[in-house]
């Protein structure tokens, strides 16, 4: 099952055998940065043989949602470190969250995430710009310097915090189809949310915090759906976590509103009964809900009303979960454990095949935020963003083991499904054997490789 | 038992066997020589990171009679208020060779993470965390109503629970660690328990407690009550719209002097009426209330160091095997002589 090397030395690598979206086996060649071939028995032409079979083979998985917490917050995570844990989960490009310090709220800091992301070069750092100046709700962000710049930013979002003036989101939403943006709401009544704890219901009355009502989420998307309707532009909202919510983006699409929805690998397998625990690695923002909304998340996910997993990567020094319930960070990290989550919950249930998992984890996502090399088919021309998946593997989570500095992670002791053993980003292999291999190296400023510029969306 | 955290968790073996411990306590503190020593030699530390001079004193009181040496920790103006985290103040007292930690937190969970961490390696006593429990008050509370419930049926305490009792909890439940407590204790031991409050201060969940709930103070007493808990309600709580006036929850919740008088109207002659104090007279309760010969207030904080003393003597005794079930008649007694049971009590 191992891959197996014969370095040539070509730069070039043929997967022999791997199963291309779940499908039959077939080979894929991997040349100057671009699938060269696809097909069956494939000669090596002094290729790197990866012989995988049994393995499958994916587009390179895209988060619509990361926090990499650089700059300011280096002590959490920095580019390099969160995107290792992208490779190494199978990614070959995140949306890294505007709510760093400085916040990504003018052309410069998002330039400055794009640069460090190109240095880095283990994904595609694609930074998210503020909706609002320092995400403080008040006056728009320069959007169009941010879209204009050479971080060419698509998606907006205030995450963490909700843009929960009406007038505002409507005008966010106005503005950015000027270039063709999207606004990702981070949907949380503030008032209703007041000091929240955790999902408010039985859970929360026993153990005495502060309730996260499932309304507080719904109200903000109902509001939003009818805003994006009005105004004739594209929402998308982040961490869906309440089955109201799926009920209301469902209501909205079958109008024919522009709105994607995403939702997180824990939202899709965690529970309330977690927080019985007290241990603030179960806290997280939007709450870990009941089972009533896992099933209904997951029934989403299948049926299309959810269009996009999206991590919610979100570490944090442990100092900050390390302490009581109410004084805790939220959030929890997700990278390198997304596809054995999404493969446990959704595959492994019968309610998705890998193409449907390849559909949520890179060809939407990919769309949303208008990534023109990324999500492509594996077919020959395409970019060689690719990842390749031992569905068979199993493995048991130990947060310190892993890539990305924050130790948060909610599976910590779960025994997963599903190992990545390599990431080709760009034709080049960031992981190999299921070990971080080298970066790749971006050429000097505004150049590509020739076969990724041929290979964009028409 | 290694810790007491709470008592949806506690065993009705293990609350029946704290409160007869406490009956026992409770003779000792009838003695002229009013201390024990039981735990001489072992270092109990009070950490208190809210303010409640009432609580400290008490587990203080208890702490003392059983010989154990005090140390008080006030969060306030010390290094915690300077940043200190949970974390490193409980490796502190645990260096210190703290045996017990009673803890008061305004977090909900806090004692929960010093027993589940490798933090500090002694028993944890929950005196009040958060909204979430005050254990040692309910099982006063409870200590109380087994007194009176068991004199009036002519029985002795020891070993008895509250089987039968009707007991009304009045007041903020939402945000009243007191009530939580009661509910699942009073549960394990028998007794109906009714919750009355406006419907603001219920928690979204309440209707999976294993108790009835009334928005109607009148039709509960109306129905016979033979314990009545008023809980203290903050005035503040107006601000944030939880009730309109503090004079309109009076008159709807509050138990006033004509609710009073309704006890002898519906022959209700020997209902008691309880409070965990402190106490807003004029608001929750009228002062002829508080002070009328039903009134049990003073009879709670006395019962209160009993049952902090059996508490700390029974997680720090060494002996944390779960009682067989009729343990009270077999375990030998801290207080050398067996079941000496003081069943006097005022109210």
């Amino acid at each position: 099952m191992a891959s197996q090397q014969q370095d040539a030395g070509t730069g070039a690598y043929l997967i022999r055998g791997a199963a291309i979206l779940g499908g039959a086996p077939e080979d894929l060649l991997i040349r100057d940065g671009i699938i060269a071939e696809r097909g069956q028995n494939l000669p090596a032409d002094g290729a790197t043989v990866i012989e995988a079979a049994g393995l499958v083979a994916l587009p390179g998985m895209v988060d619509i949602h990361t926090h990499l917490r650089e700059p300011g917050r280096e002590d959490a995570e920095t580019v390099e470190t969160g995107t290792r844990a992208a490779a190494l989960g199978g990614y070959t490009a995140v949306h890294a969250m505007a709510n760093s310090t400085p916040v990504a709220d003018t052309a410069g800091v998002v330039e400055q995430v794009l640069t460090l992301g190109r240095t880095a070069g283990w994904v595609d750092v694609r930074p998210v710009g503020a909706v609002t100046v320092g995400l403080a709700g008040e006056q728009l962000a320069e959007l169009g310097a941010m879209a204009d710049s050479r971080a060419r930013v698509r998606v907006f979002s205030d995450d963490g915090i909700c843009v929960h003036d009406p007038v505002l989101m409507r005008r966010a939403l106005e503005y950015v189809k000027a270039f063709d943006g999207v606004v990702a709401q981070h949907a949380q009544e503030p008032r209703l949310t007041a000091g929240a704890q955790m999902n408010e219901g039985e859970v929360s009355a026993v153990l005495g915090l502060t309730g996260w009502p499932a309304v507080a989420e719904e109200s903000i998307i109902a509001r939003d759906v009818l805003l994006a309707q009005h105004v004739g532009s594209r929402l998308h909202v982040c961490h869906v976590s309440t089955a109201g919510s799926v009920e209301i983006i469902r209501w909205a699409k079958s109008r024919g509103v522009n709105v994607t929805a995403e939702v997180t690998p824990h939202h899709l397998w965690l529970t309330d009964e977690l927080a019985r625990s007290y241990d603030p690695v179960y806290k997280v923002n939007p709450p870990l809900r009941t089972d009533a909304d896992v099933q209904a998340l997951r029934a989403a996910l299948a049926d299309g009303t959810i269009d996009v997993v999206g991590t919610d990567h979100a570490p944090h020094p442990s100092e900050h979960k390390e302490c009581e319930w109410a004084q805790a960070a939220m959030g929890m990290t997700g990278l390198e454990t997304a596809l054995s989550v999404v493969q446990h919950t959704m595959i492994e249930t019968g309610l998705m095949g890998w193409a449907d998992f390849a559909r949520v984890t890179s060809t939407a996502p990919a769309a949303i935020g208008r990534l023109e090399d990324q999500g492509r088919p594996l077919d020959a021309g395409e970019p060689a963003n690719v990842t390749l998946v031992d569905p068979a593997a199993r493995w048991t989570v130990d947060p310190s083991k892993m890539a990305t500095m924050g130790r948060n992670s909610p599976f910590a002791g779960r025994e997963l499904p599903g190992k990545v053993v390599a990431t080709f980003f760009k034709g080049h292999p960031t992981v190999l054997d299921g070990k971080l291999n080298t970066p790749y190296r971006w050429l000097p400023e505004n150049t590509e490789l020739p076969g990724a510029a041929a290979a964009g969306r028409n | 038992m290694r810790h007491l955290l709470s008592t949806e968790d506690l065993s009705r073996s293990n609350a029946i066997r704290i409160l007869d411990t406490a009956e026992e306590m409770a003779a000792v503190g009838e003695r002229e020589v009013k201390k024990l020593p039981t735990l001489r030699g072992r270092t109990v530390v009070n950490l208190f990171f809210e303010d409640s001079t009432r609580t400290r004193i008490s587990f203080e009181a208890a702490a003392k009679r059983l010989s154990a040496d005090v140390i008080n920790f006030a969060a306030k103006g010390s290094s915690v208020s300077k940043g200190e985290s949970l974390k490193d103040t409980a490796q502190t007292l645990s260096a210190m060779g703290a045996d017990a930690v009673v803890i008061r937190h305004w977090a909900s969970g806090a004692p929960h993470r010093l027993a589940a961490t490798d933090w500090i390696d002694a028993a944890v006593i929950n005196a009040g965390d958060g909204t979430h429990e005050h254990p040692t008050q309910a099982l006063l509370d409870a200590f109380t109503m087994r007194r009176h419930w068991s004199r009036l049926a002519g029985t002795p305490s020891a070993g008895a629970d509250l089987s039968g009792m009707r007991v009304a909890i009045a007041g903020d439940v939402l945000h009243s660690r007191v009530a939580r407590s009661n509910v699942w204790l009073l549960r394990t031991l028998g007794a109906e328990v009714t919750l009355v409050a406006p419907p603001t201060l219920l928690p979204i969940g309440v209707d999976k407690w294993p108790c009835s709930v009334s928005y109607d103070l009148d039709e509960t007493l109306a129905r016979g009550v033979d314990a009545m808990m008023m809980l203290r309600v903050q005035g503040e709580r107006m601000n944030a719209s939880f009730f309109p006036t503090t004079r309109e929850y009076s008159r709807r919740w509050g138990f006033d002097d004509t609710r009073l008088r309704a006890l002898d109207s519906l022959g209700l002659k020997d209902t008691i009426i309880m409070h965990p104090g402190p106490m807003n007279r004029g608001l929750e309760i009228s002062s002829a209330a508080a002070d009328s010969p039903r009134s049990t207030v003073l009879a709670q904080v006395r019962n209160g160091v009993s049952i902090r003393m059996a508490a700390l003597y029974l997680l720090l005794s060494g002996d944390t095997r779960e009682p067989a079930h009729q343990a009270n008649s077999t375990h030998s007694t801290p207080a050398g002589h067996t079941s000496a049971l003081v069943t006097k009590e005022s109210h």
